[in-house]
């Protein structure tokens, strides 16, 4: 060809508006605000675990059709207001651990444990539990005897008395063993005022402690991994530990225990309820060597492991000393740390910084935590 | 941790991104991560926010779920709801679509599907039930190849016959050769993958220098091995070289692993053509049994349905693989394929490009500030 060559297109000048990458990117920061949407037709394990489909499940089940002012915050528990002014924390859960022993603790002391920290998170000083056990035919009674004392340990050191309950008997095969419901009350002090409501920019995120133990300690004593790491669930009752919170930060906004899920769940149930944005900060997260060693093999993130015994508090800055101080000189708080802080914009989404020095999502859990195989 | 925090050392970190700089000025490089495995860290450590624009991140084929054809993972289905069979699958392999649900919603069904961690908790499975047949879904490359080789040596050696292997298996480079072949490819260089070569070692790669004139240094799964094999690379194109290099040498020998690339040959033999998820039929691109392992092939054992599904035309994962486009370029993305509800491949697995950038991509134009604790 001997023809001039065509001239230099001129490039397009870029858009003043958003790109198309910006565009998409917006697209799915409201998809990732809005609560998930159920779509499957059956119940599968991912509906338990806390994450997506659990919200999903929560929303389009029971929410639908129990709505009511009490329940629709999707608090750890509900407040109910009585006519004397006084307020109750209620809060109930469920427990189906397997193995029923493991490092730290047992099936009894997570039932207790369990509902008297989300009766605490509400602010509530934790008083009285009920306890329904469905069981399985065949379940030695031995075993049953000691996860009942189990549970009357965990109840005395809670400070709180079970003081109703039920038993059921199903046929072999039809459960596993042995699950407990528990249920429990607690009073509200006049003077706290806790709520997602009250967060606001500025604002500073407290963990009470390592994160991460229950769920790893659990995981490896069911022997399926080849793992072994001295690891011991974290169980603990949280009530007095929010009572010197409280006392120290009296501004506390807002409080959760991060089991199911872990903290990265929480934040992100946070950002979306607070409409705000929350940046964690990767190199402050109390993690124990061997839990960051074991989710490093099991390709696990120790931000989506269950806790049993911690607490996360959002407390405005001018009280996060004290709160951190306070907490640090409680038993069950001497690894207390601030890990992030509350943002405006975008509001509904949790990032952390890395340690490396670069920043990424932290979504909620999509199914239960799946390992990386290469 | 120790030997981890080593090469995740933000101060490091920043050294390398000022070479990096330094050596891509007045440049735009593209470089491709052939290997899932560094796509995760990628996203996880948020090391495209610390990169210069001039060097932009393509991520390759290799996540090994991604990319399982839709028809196998039906094949997959229905050996798990073969009446008698347990069935056994990496995490990873759970929630990967078939034409009708995945192995998540057949295990709803009833399907007894378990979840294990390497394929001799498969065999494990199959001693503890010797009235049941065990099948094992083995996928991955040549990382994962090998483990599956030595259960099924085991499996001879103690004469465990209700155990059996559905072998996906597949191999690096062939697909590597059918990307280099595509040709809207634009690429200047590659991240060879650590893992793999580990087994295969250095020398399979030489083609890719010898034949396509483009750099490829084999790299480990740190953020700071990625920084460091993208100065590799950056050195070669500086000097005018063009060679397969190693940045992974506490790990990966030139010849690779003799032991391991032995036992694979006696276990193996090459597939005459293999289907791709997005990238089609590949010539001698993935393993089957050898003859003296026939016993012990699911394929041979069952009847598997065996029919080819076509990808699902608004899934454009084989561009996305290929690295011609970028995952929110596709048309489905962020809409209709999200991590919950899965289209393509690349979306669910937390290694596929796709779902890796949907859960990490926001942020990562440095619109975060650190935060750091009390």
């Amino acid at each position: 060809m001997s023809e001039a060559l065509p001239l230099p297109v001129e490039e397009p000048e870029p858009e003043r508006g958003p790109s198309r990458e910006d565009i998409v990117l917006d697209r799915i920061e409201a998809y990732r605000r809005r609560r998930p949407r159920l779509l499957e037709d059956a119940v599968n394990s991912a509906h338990g675990a806390g994450g997506k489909a659990s919200a999903a499940l929560v929303d389009a089940v029971f929410l639908d059709a129990f709505r009511n002012d009490t329940l629709s915050p999707l608090a750890d528990g509900a407040v109910l207001g009585l006519p004397s002014g006084e307020r109750l924390a209620f809060s109930t859960d469920s427990f189906v651990v397997k193995p029923l022993q493991f490092p730290g603790g047992s099936i009894g002391h997570l039932a207790v444990h369990g509902t008297v920290n989300d009766v605490a998170m509400m602010g509530a000083r934790p008083l009285w539990v009920s306890a329904a056990f469905v069981l399985e035919e065949g379940f030695p009674i031995a075993d049953l005897k000691a996860i009942v004392a189990d549970m009357a340990e965990a109840a005395a050191g809670a400070g709180v008395q079970i003081v109703t309950g039920d038993t059921k008997v199903v046929n072999k095969g039809a459960a596993d063993g042995c699950y407990i419901t528990t249920a429990g009350v607690g009073v509200i002090p006049a003077s706290v005022q806790l709520g997602a409501g009250s967060v606001r920019p500025g604002d500073k995120v407290l963990v009470s402690g390592h994160i991460g133990d229950h769920g790893i300690a659990v995981m490896l004593a069911r022997g399926e991994l080849g793992i072994s790491a001295d690891v011991k669930s974290d169980s603990a009752p949280l009530g007095d530990l929010v009572q010197v919170l409280l006392a120290a930060a009296p501004s506390t906004r807002w409080l959760r225990d991060p089991t199911r899920g872990g903290v990265a769940t929480v934040c992100n149930e946070l950002a979306r309820a607070a409409d705000v944005h929350l940046v964690l900060d990767e190199a402050s997260l109390p993690v124990q060597n061997a839990v960051n060693g074991a989710c490093e093999i099991l390709g696990i993130d120790p931000l989506y492991v269950a806790n049993e015994g911690k607490l996360v508090a959002v407390v405005p800055a001018d009280e996060t000393e004290a709160a951190l101080a306070a907490m640090r000189a409680h038993p069950l708080g001497a690894h207390a740390a601030q890990i992030g802080e509350i943002r405006q914009e975008p509001p509904g989404v949790v990032i952390i910084n890395t340690v490396f020095g670069g920043t990424r999502i932290v979504d909620m859990l999509v199914g239960d935590p799946l390992p990386r195989i290469c | 941790m120790k030997f981890v925090d080593e090469y995740r050392d933000p101060a490091a970190a920043r050294v390398a991104v000022e070479q990096i700089t330094a050596l891509a000025r007045g440049r735009h490089l593209k470089f491709m991560e052939v290997c899932g495995g560094h796509t995760h860290t990628i996203y996880k450590h948020g090391i495209e926010n610390v990169l210069p624009e001039s060097v932009e991140l393509i991520h390759g084929p290799g996540c090994p779920v991604c990319v399982i054809p839709m028809g196998r993972v039906d094949d997959g289905i229905a050996l798990a709801e073969t009446p008698g069979v347990i069935f056994t699958s990496f995490g990873d392999m759970m929630r990967v679509p078939g034409s009708n649900g995945n192995l998540l919603e057949a295990k709803a069904r009833g399907a007894d599907v378990r979840m294990v961690y390497s394929p001799l908790d498969a065999l494990r499975i199959a001693r503890d039930n010797p009235d049941r047949e065990v099948v094992f879904f083995a996928i991955g490359f040549e990382t994962t190849a090998p483990s599956t080789a030595v259960t099924l040596l085991k499996a001879r050696a103690a004469n465990i016959t209700n155990f059996s292997v559905f072998c996906n298996h597949v191999t690096i480079v062939p697909p590597l050769k059918a990307i280099l072949e595509s040709p809207d490819l634009r690429l200047d260089g590659f991240i060879g993958p650590g893992h793999v070569s580990t087994v295969i070692g250095n020398r399979p790669y030489r083609f890719v220098p010898a034949e396509y004139k483009l750099p490829l240094v084999t790299a480990g799964f740190e953020p700071l091995d990625i920084l460091q094999s993208i100065v590799m690379l950056l050195q070669q194109i500086r000097d005018g070289r063009c060679e397969v290099e190693n940045q992974y040498t506490r790990a990966v020998r030139d010849e690779g692993n003799l032991k391991a690339l032995e036992i694979m040959a006696e276990v193996y033999e090459v597939r005459p053509h293999f289907e791709w998820r997005g990238l089609g039929f590949i010539s001698q691109s993935a393993l089957k049994l050898s003859d003296a392992f026939s016993p012990w092939d699911a394929e041979l054992r069952f009847s598997v349905p065996g029919v080819r599904v076509a990808d699902p035309k608004a899934c454009q994962c084989g561009e996305v693989l290929k690295g011609v486009i970028k995952p929110w370029e596709c048309k489905v993305f962020g809409t209709a394929c999200t991590p919950e509800t899965p289209i393509g491949t690349c979306m669910v697995s937390s290694e596929g490009a796709c779902a890796a950038y949907y859960n990490y991509g926001r942020f990562t134009k440095g619109a975060a500030i650190p935060v750091r604790s009390a």
